[in-house]
């Protein structure tokens, strides 16, 4: 085989592999997961609480 | 128990800082260089030349000021959306010292004229070596602490932060190998010859820009867009298709920055095909960060900070229409060379890279130090303001000056010869030249206007760590 045949496989492959993820994306088994993921920025508090320092958990490094 | 331990905020903090510090200083570099090209006669010395200057502001925008950006946010979203500290922290304090070092040593190498002539990549080769080092111990950090996290899922913002460490790392390398003249001496000569040399240059300078200046701004926008609209990013399938079409299309479009030269014709169109493709993936990221405020439209009209996020989201996608029309080869006939190819960029770096970062910084400078707001939010949105007419007035000079100059270079009298000489281009472009120089000099009003409400911030503040909280059952 000719190593631009080989290219052209990798090619196609590439192709096939990004559709492959595409439809994986948009199927409705992905929707859960991606729907728990969408909210790992909101999953903890990240603004200190009012009210002084002598309250924050976080203690302080200088 | 686990809840004692805090996020390590301190290499966050030192990087939010100094990009700041080094956004002041790369931009000011800048305006001395568009200055310079305005009164000739500020080319005082043949350090502070524009051809050693030019350079300088390149590489401290993009490395000093955009680095720092990207180290901080990534080391602050990895943390917090993994619920873990971050692997090997002494590694982390090394990319700190280690990345400032090299930034040191460009701002004293290349007035002295040592330069390997490759753009964006202009460092000789001991500073390449000791670049690879940093980037290979921030790769450790940062996939050591995705390894070690305490939630099932790796956000998308991560993903972004990692496609973009893994791709710089390979990029800086292979496009950095040189044979130096000997073991003491600073020159070295590409391991690349000809034709390769440029092809591979162009490899490694338009994947900068979609990885460095690209992936790696997308993983700020898909955590900072959303945490300040207080609401998950629009479509969390569209930004999973988002990355894996950046990193399946990306890395063939470098060729379009070299039409018409003696690359094969073939591999021009390729490059010029795959950029035009590079459009949708483009603007669904953008269309899916703008989307993320819906329902929550009013914000913008109160939150700068917001404000910063979005509007960078539209330069992003109007630089990411414009690079795609520039990379037809027609149209790259007529722009390559030209002011236009320069107000691109800017639109990109000035309104997109620079813009997220500033807001994300924004965001972040308080939380840092135990506050929920920076000093001053009237500061921000006049921040906000000035740098939006100083990038509209330096793209829209470079828009007309670029076209006039594509139109004067190309034009024939009926026999043939040309209808102006170089030097009357130049002499028209003046008038753009200091209209660019005064939106320059705006947008670096804004940097200083942002350290002076960034130090009353900190000022009597104590550094501040935030605990690591086990996060929600529903996430684990």
């Amino acid at each position: 085989m000719d190593i631009n045949d080989i290219r052209s496989l990798v090619t196609v492959l590439g192709l096939v592999c990004f559709l492959a993820i595409c439809a994986w994306a948009y199927s409705k088994h992905a929707k859960a997961g991606f729907d728990a993921a969408a909210r790992l920025p909101f999953s903890d508090d990240d603004v200190p609480a009012r009210g002084g320092r002598q309250d924050l958990e976080g203690k302080s490094n200088g | 128990m686990q809840s004692q331990a805090t996020y390590n905020y301190k290499v966050v903090r030192q990087f939010s800082i100094m990009t700041v510090v080094w956004g002041i200083v790369g931009m000011l570099v800048g305006v001395i260089a568009a200055a310079q090209l305005v009164w000739p006669e500020l080319n005082v010395h043949e350090f502070l030349h524009f051809g050693r200057l030019r350079p300088l502001h390149t590489n401290a925008v993009i490395f000093a000021f955009g680095g720092c950006a990207l180290f901080a946010t990534s080391y602050y979203v990895v943390q917090r959306t993994c619920h873990t500290t971050l692997f090997a922290p002494r590694l982390a304090a090394f990319t700190f010292w280690g990345w400032q070092l090299v930034i040191v040593l460009a701002a004293i190498t290349l007035p002295l004229g040592y330069t390997s002539s490759k753009e964006y990549a202009e460092l000789e080769w001991p500073i390449d070596i000791l670049i690879a080092i940093v980037w290979v111990s921030y790769a450790i950090v940062f996939f050591g602490t995705v390894a070690k996290r305490k939630v099932s899922h790796i956000y998308v913002a991560n993903w972004f932060f990692g496609g973009f460490i893994l791709t710089v790392a390979l990029l800086h390398i292979v496009n950095s190998a040189a044979i130096p003249v000997s073991l003491t001496s600073m020159k070295s000569y590409s391991a690349y010859a000809g034709v390769q040399d440029a092809m591979i240059q162009w490899w490694y300078g338009h994947n900068a820009v979609g990885f460095f200046l690209t992936a790696g701004f997308l993983g700020m926008m898909y955590y900072f867009v959303p945490k300040q609209a207080d609401r998950p990013v629009y479509s969390y399938r569209l930004s999973v298709v988002h990355f894996w079409a950046l990193i399946f299309t990306y890395m063939w479009a470098g060729p379009h920055h070299l039409h018409y030269t003696a690359l094969p014709d073939w591999t021009q169109s390729v490059g010029m095909v795959f950029s035009l493709i590079l459009l949708a993936p483009s603007w669904g990221g953008m269309i899916n960060g703008v989307l993320t405020l819906s329902g929550a439209w009013h914000k913008l009209r109160t939150d700068p900070i917001l404000k910063f996020l979005i509007t960078s989201l539209s330069f992003y996608g109007m630089s990411t229409f414009e690079g795609p029309m520039m990379s037809i080869k027609t149209v790259n006939a007529l722009s390559h060379y030209t002011d236009w190819t320069v107000g691109h960029v800017h639109s990109g770096a000035l309104g997109w890279v620079a813009m997220i970062s500033i807001g994300s910084v924004y965001f972040l400078i308080p939380r840092l130090y135990g506050k929920t707001e920076m000093y001053s939010v009237k500061l921000i949105n006049a921040h906000f303001w000035i740098a939006t007419i100083g990038i509209v007035l330096y793209i829209a000079s470079m828009w007309i000056s670029g076209v006039m100059q594509g139109l004067m270079w190309r034009a024939t009298n009926p026999d043939g010869t040309l209808t102006y000489s170089f030097v009357e281009g130049v002499k028209a472009s003046y008038p753009f030249w200091t209209i660019r120089f005064i939106g320059g000099a705006l947008f670096l009003t804004g940097m200083f206007l942002m350290f002076y409400n960034m130090v009353k911030t900190i000022a009597g503040q104590k550094a501040y760590d935030a605990p690591v909280l086990a996060p929600a059952a529903a996430h684990a």
